[in-house]
């Protein structure tokens, strides 16, 4: 099952080889690898399930099956920084909304959709462990808490100040 | 296992430790319902609508997970328990279209029957339901999204039953799908399984959507007429201007040797019946050398006319038959009778698959080792020697696969292929092609006669450690090779064997003579004992075989030839000019490579047009229904009749009916379908059925069961629709009459979207085959007619 | 990052670590780390397992289940490898407790692992991590690296003989992941389907092997248990209830946070003088003490211990330490239907009374709530939710049924205020509520 040529950097193709080996079971390293994919590509395109399935041994449909259950998981890209604002109970009560709101002013997109840039795409998400500290979000793996409107257009600000630095962002 | 007591609805039962309570409940009648619930399917606990109360656990329970324990106390119908149905049916039905009158499933399905008996009709959502365009996913498979309920049932017999796992459930909540494997169609056996177990409809199938409603089709229970497996059917049908169409195939009631499991051929491939080349017209050869349509009184005394006079002017011994491996039992000993008594004959042979006669001389004087369909399901050891189940035999490997699965079956596989079920095998020997024989006598102990390895050995010591071992071979054993097989195989404790063959009916032609050189029995005809008196004189030296029939065709010493639903032109790869010597009648569907030289085609009908027994390949006796009909076509046994009546002998003396019988004429008026059904068995249980015509294939089996002592089986079991044993013939057959057999063995190579000639007039597999050619290019199943032998 | 709080009244035991650099192995060394596994190592199973059952302590993941008896329910032999489950998928909204474990002593849930596999004598252990921690993946994978290192994991540990692995595992987001059995199936690279129990998963769990799983806060609570004596831990708690807890106050509080409290600790207390009371002098409106899933608490019903027993009998729940205050200007019906939207969300969509349920109640929620409501919804709301509990495949419908029911009981006249497409008569007065 191992994979002559594989679409992923040498680095990561030397992890998921790892990864495979370190449970009792396969196929327990298919969501890591998935997100891990992710991470990289940006996205779970057809031929990065295509390799995942071979690499772990599965078909591409259990696979598809895995991915479709996972909300951090897509098979669409998603923008550069990924926005996603908690609007859950604790983070409502301390003006989640309100934040949500913003971002989509400031964005001047909707929930689950990208800037014509591909620099932003806005996600309203579920809680993301940061209750006692909301409202808060997430950009791409990064959390940001006790947000206010204002707090929130510097966090994008220096999303936007980051690309244009390096000329190729990073993810986190 | 030890049986428990416990309480339901203050009903005391008693079950095995292990049983789940709701089929506990079931069995004794008390009906739990349930959707993801499917017997031999692993649990689902989805539904929930098998909530019940179990004494002392806080919450309900779900009596499709709960094995039963010494004194449980249930209720099942309490009102708590109604409400919860109630109220998972609700649930269910508010996103659920409530387009029954449209719904293939509609008066058949689960749904409506339980919000019929729990009233969950009422809706109190304002909420629009979700509409979504169904979708084709194959030639056969249509998923309306909407309509599905989610109980996993074709997941499940798709990925469990079939091995396939072509179907997944995507996305999560209230989003979650059924999704096909090729995102947006299916790649898969097209058995269609999913479409029969789904409760509701959500899957429907290509074949039968949108043409009827459920109680408008009247249903007769047959057997399906592809492969050697002899599958049961249940056919709808419905009256249209030309007689009666099938248009649906299922064995929804579990009735039968194969409980609810059909191939695509069984499910879908009826379809031939209505080809638009369906010959519906008798044709005769006009001087001009024409085939053109002509009565049936023409085609038939001008065919009886030259016969009879090939007969008289050249001898019987001049004359050929070649019957059929798709015919009743009823029909193929009519046509050896018809061959030896009226022509005078032993020129008779049809397209053999394998080679039964060397397998009865094996078998002979050991009883109950011939092993039945239903032996593969239960055996505890397997060992599966050639062929591939998967394609040829999908019965069989239904029930290989179930056996593993629920029974942990241990499946021994030897083949020179990658079959599918080596996926199933506990153990496994790669040989080569030429390697079968050789297997033998390794696994005799032979060291040399396979280059072993330690992982052939190991699998040799396996298998000689078997007891109730189960040996599945196909046609890569003839002759010689069966003796030393069947040998093999006698040295372990009860071992038993199966022989397969690729036709429904081949194994019923070779038991009922279809031979040159055996009666019905495979009673050599140089001894015909019974026959004899039964028959009067009859020819007593072996007469040709297939191959050696156009041998002497092309000789010029062939004066007629008489082919009953066979095509060997093609199959043998006959020269054309091989019989433009001899006078050519051919009984058939369609114009075939042979039909097309013919000089006289009948049209004939095909095995859902008549009444009989078929055998199949373990020798599992079958009742077969007429279930359709098609304007202008005859039963090849009523066709046999009137050529000898045309011949000048005595139907009488080919059928003997309306003698000493007492008829209940009266009674038997008005019944319903179904009603008929057991009025049959009544009738033959009182010794009263009619046979009243010397086309009542009846008549004739009362006379095979009567000269073939293994075909003595219980009548009113067979006629109730059950699959019955027949025994391997216990009579010698000399040694010498089959040393040469082996060579007529040609397998007929099919796969699961072909079914020989009859196939290639089934549309809906040609719809398959396109969709996989054109869907995933190159990788198209092939159908290879290999006829080097 | 999320910042620390502190009060008088709080214990610090979990938390005596935090911020105090204890992600570095050195650090947590000096702060008495792995002691307690060197001592487990020194007195065997039978031994910690008694411990564990003498300390009261009960499980943090939210039902409460004692620890000590899960763990003596492993069979002794088995033919199949046992497992050590850490359950650090932390969703239950409200809930952000485990994520300062992590992030601030990542060894204590090393070592409570270590700990739980001695007991049941299992080789190796899981920590799973929600996918949203990436963050936190980072900082255990390194700790195990260190543990490795210094021969605390992997052959031998502690020179001891014996052989224990962790590996730890990240989810890719979905709540009912958290469940026990459906955690088992995701880090087993399935769908989060919760199995069907019997067997449960001390009997057949992880890759079909025994299996103890426990919540990251029950197994970094292991290690203080065996370092300060079963007795010394009980009693820091209340009756039935041994120990402290990490309690998340959140929502309309002065002072949000992280606040480790003895176990019966009174909630109003918590609220008013922990967590410094109401902002901006408004008044409280309700309590939902336990996580999104627990029945929401009226003011009237708050004078109570937040042990597993009191919070019980006051008809809720003391779940997973979610503590969300709400104060006059909330909407309940939108509050309701925001924790509904949630389960509807995070509904594995396995059964039908789960599957449909939640969705039919965000519909009807959100119809309602904006203005589309007519009488005989509230009914169906409650019926709807009535018809869930207790019925479906896994308790993620009871979470969802319980706090409408409640809704719909304890606020009724709130609902009919939103009735004939009035607007939302957000901003109520606690009195005008609280009939
Ligand atoms: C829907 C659902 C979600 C859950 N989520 C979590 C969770 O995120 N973290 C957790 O520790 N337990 C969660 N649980 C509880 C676990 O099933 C399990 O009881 C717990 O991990 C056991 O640990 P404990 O005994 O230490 O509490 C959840 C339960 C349910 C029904
Ligand atoms: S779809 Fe099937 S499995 Fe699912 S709930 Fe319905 S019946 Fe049960
Ligand atoms: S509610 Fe927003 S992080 Fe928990």
């Amino acid at each position: 099952m191992s994979v002559q040529e594989t679409i992923f950097t040498s680095e990561l193709a030397a992890r998921f080889d790892k990864l495979v080996t370190i449970y009792p079971l396969r196929r327990s390293a298919l969501v890591p690898m998935l997100l891990y994919a992710q991470d990289e590509k940006g996205y779970l395109s057809d031929e990065v399930i295509t390799e995942i399935a071979q690499r772990i041994g599965i078909t591409e449909l259990d696979t598809r099956n895995v991915i479709s259950y996972y909300s951090l998981l897509r098979t669409q890209p998603a923008g550069r920084y990924h926005v996603q604002v908690c609007t859950n109970i604790s983070c409502m009560l301390r003006g989640a909304n309100e934040i949500f709101d913003h971002c989509k002013k400031t964005l001047g997109i909707g929930n689950k959709q990208t800037t014509p840039d591909g620099m932003f795409s806005l996600e309203e998400v579920e809680c993301i462990g940061a209750c006692s500290w909301g409202p808060a979000a997430q950009v791409n793996y990064d959390y940001y808490e006790n947000l206010t409107p204002e707090e929130l257009d510097k966090v994008l600000e220096k999303c936007r100040a980051s690309v244009v630095q390096e000329g190729k962002g990073s993810q986190a | 296992m030890a049986d428990v007591t416990f309480t339901v609805d203050g009903k005391q039962i008693t079950a095995p430790t292990g049983t789940l309570l709701i089929d506990a409940c079931r069995k004794v009648g008390i009906e739990i319902p349930a959707f993801c619930y499917y017997p031999g399917l692993s649990l689902q606990a989805a539904c929930r609508m098998c909530l019940v109360r179990i004494e002392k656990i806080p919450k309900l329970q779900t009596a499709c997970t709960t094995p039963v324990a010494e004194g449980m106390i249930v209720a099942t119908e309490t009102d708590e328990i109604k409400q919860a149905r109630k109220a998972m049916l609700e649930l269910v039905l508010g996103n659920h279209p409530l387009d029954c009158p449209v719904c293939d499933a509609g008066g058949e399905c689960e749904l409506q029957d339980m919000t019929f008996k729990y009233g969950a009709a009422e809706s109190f959502h304002t909420e629009m339901k979700q509409h979504r365009e169904e979708q084709q996913w194959s030639p056969v498979v249509y998923f309306d999204r909407p309509r599905c309920i989610l109980c996993y049932r074709c997941v499940r017999v798709c990925g469990e039953g079939m091995d396939v796992w072509a179907l997944g459930v995507q996305n999560r909540g209230v989003t979650s799908i059924i999704a096909p494997n090729k995102e947006d169609h299916l790649e898969c056996e097209e058995c269609g399984a999913c479409i029969d177990i789904c409760p509701v409809g959500a899957l429907t199938s290509g074949a039968y959507r949108y043409k009827t409603r459920p109680w408008e089709m009247n249903h007769v229970a047959t057997i399906c007429t592809h492969c050697g497996d002899g599958c049961k059917t249940t056919l709808g049908l419905r009256s249209v201007d030309d007689g009666v169409e099938i248009i649906r195939g299922d064995n929804r009631d579990k009735s039968g040797i194969n409980g609810d499991f059909l191939c695509i051929k069984g499910r879908y491939s009826f379809d031939f019946a209505n080809h638009k080349d369906r010959l519906t017209k008798p044709l005769v050869r006009r001087p001009d050398g024409n085939l053109a349509p002509a009565t049936w009184e023409e085609a038939l005394d001008y065919a009886g006319k030259r016969l009879a006079e090939v007969r008289d002017t050249r001898g019987g011994a001049s004359i050929g038959v070649i019957g059929s491996n798709r015919t009743t039992n009823e029909e193929n000993y009519l046509l050896q009778k018809f061959a030896r008594k009226v022509l005078g004959t032993n020129n008779i042979d049809h397209h053999r698959t394998a080679d039964y006669t060397s397998f009865a001389r094996a078998l002979a004087g050991h009883q109950d080792r011939a092993a039945s369909l239903r032996d593969a399901g239960t055996a505890p050891a397997i060992l599966l020697i050639g062929n591939d189940p998967t394609q040829q035999h999908p019965m069989l490997a239904w029930n290989l696969r179930t056996n593993v699965r629920l029974n942990r079956a241990r499946l021994y596989v030897a083949n020179h292929a990658e079959i599918k079920l080596l996926r199933q095998a506990r153990a496994s020997l790669a040989i080569p092609q030429d390697g079968y024989a050789g297997l033998i006598g390794y696994l005799a102990g032979d060291d040399s006669a396979l280059a072993g390895t330690e992982s052939s050995a190991a699998f040799r010591e396996v298998i000689r450690k078997e007891e109730n071992l189960l040996i599945l071979f196909g046609s890569e054993y003839r002759g010689r090779d069966i003796d030393a097989l069947v040998n093999f195989g006698l040295g372990l404790p009860n071992a038993k064997f199966a022989c397969l063959s690729d036709y429904n009916n081949s194994r019923g032609a070779a038991d009922m003579g279809l031979m040159p050189d055996l009666l019905p029995g495979y009673q050599p005809v140089a001894s015909p004992a019974q026959f004899a008196d039964e028959y009067g004189n009859l020819p007593q030296t072996g007469g040709l075989d297939l191959i050696a029939m156009f041998d002497a065709a092309s000789r010029g010493e062939l004066g007629a030839l008489y082919v009953v639903g066979s095509n060997p032109v093609s199959r043998y790869n006959i020269a054309p000019g091989a019989l433009k010597d001899t006078f050519l009648v051919v009984q058939d569907m369609f114009l075939t490579e042979t039909a097309v030289l013919a000089d006289v085609v009948l049209p004939a009908a095909n095995l859902y047009e008549k009444t009989g027994t078929v055998t199949n390949t373990y020798g599992d006796l079958q009742l077969v229904k007429k279930a359709a009909d098609k304007a202008g076509v005859r039963s090849d046994f009523e066709l046999i009749v009137r050529l000898a009546d045309r011949m000048g002998a005595n139907p009488k003396e080919l059928v003997s009916y309306g003698i000493g019988m007492r008829a209940d004429l009266g009674q038997s008026r008005g019944v319903q379908s179904g009603e008929s059904d057991r009025h049959a068995v009544w009738l033959a249980a009182n010794h009263l059925e009619p046979k009243l015509s010397p086309f009542d294939p009846f008549a004739i089996l009362d006379e095979i069961q009567r000269l073939v002592p293994d075909y003595q089986v219980d009548r009113l079991a067979l006629l109730a629709g059950n699959d019955e044993r027949t025994v391997p013939p216990l009579v010698h057959i000399d040694n010498a009459s089959s040393k040469t057999r082996s060579d007529g063995v040609l397998p007929a190579q099919d796969t699961l979207f072909t079914s020989g000639t009859l196939g290639r007039y089934s549309s809906i597999l040609d719809e398959v085959m396109e969709s996989r050619e054109t869907k995933s290019a190159g990788a198209a199943a092939t159908t290879s007619l290999d006829v080097s032998t | 990052m999320a910042n620390l709080v502190s009060h008088p009244d709080v214990v610090p035991l979990l938390s005596m670590r935090f911020g105090k650099g204890a992600s570095a192995l050195d650090r947590y060394l000096e702060l008495e780390g792995y002691q307690s596994a060197r001592k487990a190592l020194e007195m065997g199973p039978e031994w910690i397992i008694s411990e564990m059952k003498a300390s009261g302590l009960r499980g943090r993941g939210g039902a409460g289940f004692p620890t000590g008896m899960k763990w003596s329910f492993v069979p002794k032999q088995s033919e199949k490898p046992k497992y050590v489950l850490v359950n650090g998928d932390e969703s239950e909204p409200g809930t952000c407790k485990d994520r300062l474990i992590f992030e601030h002593d990542p060894h204590s849930v090393i070592e409570g692992t270590i700990i739980a596999g001695l007991a049941i004598s299992a080789k190796m252990g899981f920590i799973y991590l929600r996918g949203e921690y990436r963050y936190l993946l980072k900082i255990i994978e390194r700790a195990i690296e260190d543990a490795y290192a210094k021969g605390f994991l992997g052959k031998n540990i502690f020179g001891s003989g014996r052989d224990f692995d962790i590996v730890s595992h990240t989810g890719a987001g979905a709540y009912e992941v958290g469940e026990e059995s459906a955690l088992m199936e995701s880090l087993e690279g399935k769908r989060g389907i919760p199995r069907i129990r019997p067997p449960f998963p001390a009997v057949v769990g992880l890759y079909g092997g025994p299996t103890v799983i426990n919540n990251a806060e029950t197994i970094a609570t292991v290690p203080h248990v065996l370092r300060i004596g079963s007795a010394e831990y009980a009693k820091l708690g209340s009756e039935r209830n041994g120990g402290t807890r990490l309690f998340c106050l959140s929502g309309h509080v002065q002072r949000p946070g992280v606040y480790e409290l003895p176990m019966g600790y009174n909630l109003k207390k918590m609220i008013y003088e922990v967590a410094g009371g109401i902002p901006g002098g408004k008044q409280l409106k309700a309590v939902v003490p336990g996580g999104s899933s627990t029945p929401v608490l009226l003011p009237s019903e708050i004078d109570i211990g937040m042990d597993f027993d009191q919070v019980a009998k006051a008809g809720s729940m003391l779940g997973s330490g979610g503590v969300v205050v709400l104060d006059e200007s909330v909407c309940m019906v939108e509050f309701a239907l925001r924790t509904i939207k949630f389960y509807q969300h995070e509904s594995c969509g396995w059964c039908i009374p789960c599957r449909e349920g939640t969705d039919w109640l965000k519909k009807t929620l959100t119809r309602f709530h904006s203005g589309g409501g007519v009488n005989k919804d509230i009914d169906n709301i409650k019926y709807l939710a009535e018809n869930m509990l207790g019925k479906t495949f896994c308790p993620l419908g009871d979470a969802a049924a319980m706090p409408t029911i409640a809704f719909i009981k304890k606020f009724r006249k709130e609902f009919e205020d939103h009735l004939d497409g009035k607007p939302c008569p957000y901003a109520h007065t606690a009195e005008s509520v609280l009939v």
